[in-house]
């Protein structure tokens, strides 16, 4: 590496562009954002940056403190289940022979490539009352529902859908849906390096395959698992197209609100506000797996 | 072990091997792709509403290419697509260049400020764009492509981090000596930076590029809060379809859109990997 002072021009001709871009339109968009979440409505739309802490104050009435904690519930709850369905299959890839491997990644890699809106979509597809999981069950039903005379039980009457789309089961089916690859892939990063001959050490002096997968495993592939659980865990709490398009009434999560603010209620301040407590959730849970990792470095 | 081609006995680390592993994988496969092959399955259906097979059918594929504002908003997607991964790859790699080749005052920030686009909530980067072309009155009546200006724009800022990302990796594994080499030769900076940096940077250039291309394309939250009227994208498109009702015209451009993707998976691992023998040949 060398130093900047060494080739001015150079430097300068290499760093404007791409300096110059994210200031003028990430970093300085960002500001006004931030700017206008201390701001108070003039009129349509002029906003006054009066320097006011009324925006955050209204964000921690019941009402939004309800769907925050309800965001941070759904995102939570679809990091775990993406974490216990993820492992094995993380496992999987990790110990396939190489013939298989690269198809096995590419098939957890594939659904990740395609069009998030189209696989929303297809959950609504599968999902909704007259969709192909009610049809299915509804065909078993009525195919095989006298089976249930054999065992001395009247025969069930007409099959009722359930009701699977529009509501919070919706939300995080769609949420492990999408966000499944965002955990294997880091998870299997972080299993493929681990020492293999740790593993026989531990099965070979006697503990089983759970105790030595908790023992020796988890805490060998931890910075792995916790940067899967956050690049989980983000994008999740942030998730605007799940909750909308497969939530229902009560199943709103907080960049539903964010946007009601820009595009509806068309008050910019309080969005403002709310999109910013977003931001420091994410920078928290960021810093957090910088720690973590530091830590793990440090313990090497 | 019912069914298993039963060779070898399986060792303690073949997990991989082992039936309720294999049954894992496969219901999670499942689980990934049932969703989708219906819907493709579904698309070829000749019947509006119902899961009954009726017969085979390229009647929505017809409507769906024949529905002008459809296609309009797939055009207008690849383009803005397009448009972004040109701009990204070239701002990426200068990006990428800089910050591995330079020491310079407030590095760490700058590397800070550059990582910061991949990891900000959609929504919030969709609100800040909303923010900052509403308050410099960014032109909306401007005729085709210049009106996709603002989309355009929006996109290169989330796109080039990561082609900096991919292309910042492939150079870490750049030997300066040849850099130097050509220079004791009698190169001159560009020279040596296009006859040797260049070609090695090629295989990540490739990976951003259609990074770039299919995270543009796939763009849903941030392109709605930039978006005006006249100037919907697909997955916008879909989005405002979707909301009235599900149907087989809709699979049928999804579907479409899924064999782009496919195929554009296809390419990069074809030639990432033939890069990969090529690289491994030097």
């Amino acid at each position: 590496m060398e130093s900047w002072k060494n080739h001015k021009a150079l430097f300068a001709a290499i760093a404007t562009a791409p300096l110059t871009w994210l200031i003028l339109f990430f970093l300085l968009p960002l500001g006004i954002v931030w700017l206008y979440s201390f701001g108070t409505n003039q009129g349509l739309t002029q906003i006054d940056i009066s320097g006011t802490f009324a925006n955050y104050a209204r964000a921690l009435e019941p009402l939004y403190l309800g769907i925050l904690w309800k965001s941070v519930l759904v995102a939570g709850a679809t990091t775990i289940i993406c974490l216990v369905v993820g492992f094995p299959v993380a496992l999987a890839i990790v110990f396939a022979s190489d013939k298989w491997k690269p198809w096995l990644l590419l098939g957890i890699m594939l659904p990740f490539w395609t069009n998030l809106l189209i696989r929303t979509y297809a959950l609504m597809a599968v999902l909704r009352t007259e969709g192909y999981a009610n049809q299915t069950i509804g065909w078993l039903h009525d195919k095989f529902g006298w089976l249930m005379t054999l065992v001395g039980l009247p025969p069930p009457g007409a099959y009722e859908p359930m009701h699977l789309l529009y509501n919070n089961f919706a939300v995080i089916f769609g949420l492990v849906y999408v966000h499944l690859p965002f955990m294997v892939l880091p998870l299997y990063a972080a299993l493929d390096k681990l020492d293999k001959s740790l593993i026989e050490a531990s099965l070979d002096l006697g503990a089983g395959h759970l105790r030595t997968l908790l023992m020796i495993v988890a805490p060998l592939a931890a910075p792995g698992i916790i940067s899967g659980i956050i690049i989980t865990f983000v994008p999740a709490l942030g998730a605007y197209l799940t909750p909308d398009l497969l939530g229902g009434p009560d199943s709103q999560m907080i960049a539903n609100v964010i946007e009601r603010q820009f595009k509806r209620a068309n008050d910019w301040p309080f969005g403002a506000a709310l999109s910013f407590i977003l931001m420091y959730a994410t920078f928290i849970a960021i810093a957090f797996q910088a720690m973590k990792a530091r830590q793990a470095e440090a313990r090497q | 072990m019912i069914g298993l081609p039963k060779r070898t006995p399986i060792a303690p680390l073949e997990y991989t091997r082992r039936l309720w592993m294999r049954g894992w994988v496969g219901l999670v496969l499942f689980f990934l792709y049932a969703p989708l092959i219906t819907l493709i399955a579904f698309s070829f259906n000749d019947s509006r509403r119902n899961i009954v097979w009726r017969g085979f059918t390229f009647k929505y594929y017809e409507k769906a290419l024949n529905n002008d504002s459809l296609m309009e908003a797939l055009v207008n997607s690849i383009t803005i697509a397009a448009l972004a991964t040109a701009v990204s790859v070239v701002l990426g790699a200068l990006a990428a260049v800089m910050l591995w080749r330079f020491r310079f005052p407030m590095k760490a920030a700058a590397e800070g400020a550059m990582a910061l686009p991949i990891v900000v909530p959609e929504i919030c980067m969709g609100v800040a764009m909303l923010v900052f072309f509403a308050k410099i009155g960014f032109p909306t009546d401007l005729p085709w492509p210049l009106n996709l200006g603002a989309i355009t724009i929006a996109h290169i800022t989330f796109c080039f981090p990561f082609v900096t990302m991919v292309v910042r990796s492939r150079l870490a594994s750049f030997n300066r000596e040849e850099e130097e080499a050509a220079k004791d030769l009698g190169a001159n900076e560009w020279q040596a930076f296009r006859d040797v940096l260049l070609p090695h940077m090629k295989p990540g250039l490739v990976a951003g590029a259609l990074l770039a291309f299919t995270l543009s394309l796939d763009d849903f939250v941030i392109t709605f809060f930039t978006s005006g009227p006249n100037t919907v994208t697909f997955p916008v498109k879909v989005y405002s379809m979707v909301r009235f009702s599900v149907t087989p015209e809709v699979n049928a451009a999804s579907a479409m859109v899924i064999a782009l993707t496919v195929i554009l998976t296809t390419i990069t691992l074809k030639m990432q990997s033939r890069m990969g023998t090529i690289a491994q040949g030097h």
